[in-house]
């Protein structure tokens, strides 16, 4: 089975769906390999390293689709490249399928079946092939670096000859894969760092980071089965905005990432928040695509405000490493799918059921929900009084309970008491008492000192010994024999156990 | 029949005893406690020994000399990998001596010159005694051939088991009754017959019991070595014998709760066995994911990344005695300032704290070794977490699965971590037979090969290329 890769023909876009380490392994996956001349161009990629990893390069578009049962591609289609797609050949490419409806029924007209990298079901089986991930863990890097290249100051805070430096600032919005690692990023780079998420859920991630978790004072969490967050309700946002703006005038970088799938991103930083921020602050804005998360971001450009602020609406996409990433993505797609000798279109299974928008001249798309974060018990709503009476019923019934044990036990030894002769209550007396005292010494023994206690206690347990002692006679009978027998063993035990467990206690060191 | 001197000294002695015990609860007071403990059985012995109504002496003293040179060369020998196989046997011992010691004082003391209802009682105690010896000493034998591998570790079920055992403890109730008031020395007879079967449900009770549970094995048997004591006590009315059994007796009952808990099961069902066999009949839920496996050069280049390393050993380590070459491991990394702690699950190994005494044996400090409970909340900060022999304890099913048989059961959350590296021989399911989805999931890699090997050989590589 021939996998081709065309050039890819948007201005901007500088990636490429494969590279000579990719090539490579689709050959031991059993693909044979074509690609365009130049196609890694832009990404650093040379066509003799390609040659070298064993692709074979063509002059022209058309014949990749021509050759090709498999086409890898980074951006959707073009009318153009619709044109060339042949019938039956397998797409797998970013695709947009809620924005793009008309592009999904010209695929199916075409009887082309598009596999949609960027709608594959965030599940855990499938991170190896989520592309999304791996662009988003780029831009979170990148979007630290630009701020950083734009920002007039140092990251991270430094007491030199010359004087002190205070770390700079930064805020993190949407604690996502892409805010996950710009806070990483900017924590590596020294800077105090701060995020915000309208999940609650993820606040244990943002402080693994190395970031302090921001919230506001109202109970809503904006975690939802698909895993990203939903919109707020107004109240949460005015609370939100507050927040923001309070921030704006303390932070010197905001890094925004918050978006909703198939819609415009929400405004999060408005131009009142810009207004109050410092000169030579920097907003980076990773949703300018989907409209921006700040309300002056212009889509692919970077600008400065006339308060001296500068918001970044496009960032470099790193095309060698996000290339390497994609395309190692696409590797194991194909491999989940059979590879080239048991390549298959199982429609049954999770992650090809959900993203192959088109199959056999039918748009499959949107599919059915499906809930990845993980389920969080249904906290059971019982009010502060209802738990206080909850409580008070469970003491009243172990109180009870107690009193009916205690009432029971108390009968029993009175039986006891009637029938047995003083000197065995007095016996027992000192039984029952020892039970009481071991089992209050002995749950304080520390854990780890498990294996020394039972070595101790079957040394002590020797004490049998004692029985034995008592019935020796000077003259050999039977009971005089057994007795014997049985010191010996006990005193096996006894040398046997302390010796152990002195030999044990002595490796403990600190 | 025994003296004030006597009694003082007994006092003294059970004193000493409870110190000792309480002695363990920090290892910095532990050795002051064993001493207590050894002072404690010098002064118990020597009080009885000297007390008026003991005869022999030079048997007592050859017994006591032989015994002794035999523990010292036992205690001496012992690997700290066969610790559980020789607490194991040293419990037959003392339910051996307890036979022994019942079946004597039924003997010696004779039923003169007491009362019918002194009588009764004493015969009871008697027989109670004798009956707890012999299943302590038949369940420490199967015990110990299961852990030293002789008798096969996997759990003897068979139909209509339970009711086996029933039917053989009423035997023993029915014969107790006859024993009792049986005239002259017939009773005898019912006493020995009794041991017998008292053995057989020692061994029964043992053999039903997977090798996963055998720290809980072991705990119970402690215990009832402890009861046996006791009732030796009573039969011989004596009080020391009487407070030290009970204080073995219940530390030995609170390890095994211990030890339950850890595993979220309840006491009876270990004790009757079984484990493992549920599995087969619920619907295990299927695994997604696949199984990617490392070599040993790229676990090291893995280590050499990381920042934070957690170990978590199982009986795997304790196979291999792999537990020097992991600290050397250990070393290396804290060499080039990686923070390495490990993390102890509960039920690790075959006995409680087993893991604690073979690192404490490989020199490891013990600030650095953490309990389940210490460590779990740190490990989605770990870098990577090796385990190290060990399955069912970072099982993740335990949390999320509930046709899981170990489902409920606190378990070390490996998966939380970056990277987890699992060690192990094969692929196969843990003592408990259940399959591990944490070998499938994403983040997780296998070495394959024996413990100590693989160790060995990432150490060469750690310390190769610096």
């Amino acid at each position: 089975m021939i996998v081709g890769i065309p050039s890819e023909i948007l201005v901007n876009e500088s990636r490429v769906a494969a590279t000579p380490q990719t090539v490579k392994r689709l050959l031991k996956l059993g693909f044979e390999v074509v690609i365009q001349r130049k196609a890694g161009e832009k990404a650093n990629f040379s066509d003799l390293q390609f040659e070298n990893s064993g692709a074979k390069i063509v002059n022209d578009a058309i014949d990749v689709y021509n050759h090709s049962a498999i086409i890898l591609k980074v951006n959707e289609p073009t009318l153009k490249e619709l044109e060339m797609l042949q019938s039956g050949t397998v797409l797998l490419s970013f695709l947009r399928p809620a924005q793009n409806q008309e592009l999904l029924q010209k695929l199916a007209e075409k009887n082309v079946s598009a596999l949609a990298m960027d709608a594959i079901p965030r599940i855990s089986r499938a991170q190896k092939v989520d592309v999304l991930s791996s662009m988003a863990n780029i831009a979170g890097y990148r979007s630290v670096i630009e701020a950083a290249f734009y920002f007039g100051r140092f990251l991270n805070g430094q007491i030199t000859a010359a004087g002190k430096v205070e770390p700079a600032k930064v805020l993190v919005i949407g604690a996502g894969v892409a805010g996950l690692a710009a806070i990483g990023a900017a924590n590596s780079l020294g800077a105090i760092v701060r995020a915000f998420d309208t999940r609650k859920e993820v606040a244990e991630q943002i402080q693994s980071m190395g970031a302090q978790f921001l919230t506001v004072d109202i109970n809503e969490d904006g975690a939802t089965d698909s895993g990203y967050s939903k919109e707020m309700s107004e109240e949460f946002i005015a609370a939100e905005m507050a927040l923001f703006k309070a921030q704006a005038a303390e932070v010197d970088i905001i890094i925004t990432t918050a978006q909703i799938p198939g819609r415009e991103a929400p405004k999060l930083i408005l131009a009142s928040h810009v207004a109050v921020m410092k000169p030579g602050s920097v907003i980076v804005d990773l949703a300018a695509s989907s409209g921006g998360n700040c309300a002056l971001t212009t889509d692919g450009e970077i600008f400065t405000t006339e308060n001296g602020v500068t918001i970044i609406g496009k960032i470099n996409q790193l095309p060698a490493q996000a290339s390497q990433l994609y395309g190692n993505n696409l590797c194991h797609m194909l491999e989940d799918m059979g590879k080239a000798e048991n390549w298959n279109i199982n429609m049954e299974d999770t992650i090809v059921s959900r993203a192959m928008v088109t199959h056999n001249g039918q748009v499959n798309w949107p599919p059915k929900p499906l809930p990845v974060s993980p389920t969080k018990p249904q906290a059971v709503n019982t009010s502060k009084e209802e738990q206080k009476e909850i409580i008070k019923n469970k003491n009243k019934n172990i109180g009870l309970s107690m009193l009916i044990k205690l009432g029971c036990i108390g009968l029993l030894l009175l039986g006891l008491g009637q029938v047995a002769p003083a000197e065995f209550m007095q016996h027992f007396t000192v039984f029952v008492l020892a039970v009481f005292i071991g089992w209050q010494v002995i749950w304080n023994v520390a854990h780890s000192l498990h294996t020394p206690l039972m070595a101790v206690t079957n040394a002590i347990s020797g004490i049998i010994v004692v029985g034995g002692l008592l019935q020796t006679k000077d003259s050999l009978n039977l009971s005089s024999i057994l007795a014997f027998i049985a010191i010996f063993f006990a005193c096996i035990n006894i040398v046997g156990g302390f010796f152990v467990t002195q030999r044990m206690l002595k490796m403990f060191k600190k | 029949m025994i003296s004030g001197i006597q009694t003082a000294a007994y006092v003294f002695a059970s004193i000493l005893f409870i110190l000792s015990l309480g002695g363990l609860s920090s290892i910095e007071s532990s050795k002051r406690g064993v001493l207590y403990g050894i002072l404690g059985m010098l002064v118990a012995i020597a009080a009885t020994v000297f007390g008026k109504d003991v005869e022999g002496h030079i048997y007592i003293i050859v017994a006591i000399v032989s015994a002794s040179f035999i523990g010292i060369v036992l205690a001496q020998r012992v690997k700290m990998e066969s610790m559980p196989q020789l607490v194991a046997i040293l419990h037959s011992f003392v339910g051996l001596a307890a036979v022994l010691v019942g079946i004597g004082s039924y003997l010696d003391v004779g039923i003169k010159e007491i009362t019918n209802l002194e009588k009764t009682i004493h015969l009871t105690e008697v027989f109670i005694g004798v009956f707890i010896g012999a299943i302590t000493f038949t369940g420490s034998i199967v015990a110990w051939g299961k852990l030293e591998g002789k008798i096969s570790s996997k759990s003897l079920i068979f139909k209509g088991r339970h009711f086996l055992n029933i039917f053989l403890v009423l035997v023993c109730i029915v014969l107790g009754v006859f024993f009792v008031i049986s005239a002259n020395d017939f009773g005898l007879n019912y006493l020995i017959v009794m041991t017998f079967i008292a053995g057989l449900i020692g061994y029964f009770l043992v053999m039903a019991i997977g090798g996963a549970d055998m720290p809980v094995v072991v705990s119970m048997l402690n215990s009832y070595s402890g009861w046996a004591a006791s009732s030796a006590g009573f039969m011989l009315g004596n009080d020391l014998l009487i407070i030290t059994g009970a204080l073995v007796g219940s530390s030995g009952a609170i390890l095994s709760i211990i030890m339950c808990k850890a595993m979220n099961r309840s006491f009876v069902s270990v004790i009757l066995g079984g484990f493992g066999t549920i599995s087969t009949n619920t619907e295990a839920t299927l695994i997604e994911g696949e199984i990617t496996a490392l070599m040993h050069g790229e676990v090291s280049q893995l280590l050499k990344e990381a920042k934070t390393i957690v170990v978590v050993p199982g009986y795997g380590m304790a196979v291999a005695k792999a537990q020097y070459p992991i600290y050397e491991m250990v070393k290396e990394l804290q060499k080039t300032g990686k923070t390495v702690r490990f993390a102890i699950h509960p039920v690790a190994g075959r006995l409680p704290g087993h893991m604690n005494v073979l690192l404490a044996e490989a020199n490891v400090p013990y600030d650095i070794v953490m309990e389940m409970d210490e460590i779990n909340d740190d490990m989605s900060s770990t870098d990577i977490v090796m385990v190290i022999g060990a399955n069912d304890i970072v099982n993740p099913g335990a949390e999320d699965d509930p046709s899981s048989p170990i489902y409920g059961m606190p378990v070390i959350k490996a998966w939380k971590a970056e990277q987890v590296i699992i060690m192990k021989r094969s692929m196969s399911a843990g003592y408990a037979g259940v399959e591990n989805p944490l070998f499938y999931k994403p983040n997780a890699q296998m070495l394959y090969g024996d413990a100590k090997e693989s160790v060995d050989k990432i150490l060469g590589f750690l310390k190769s290329n610096q």
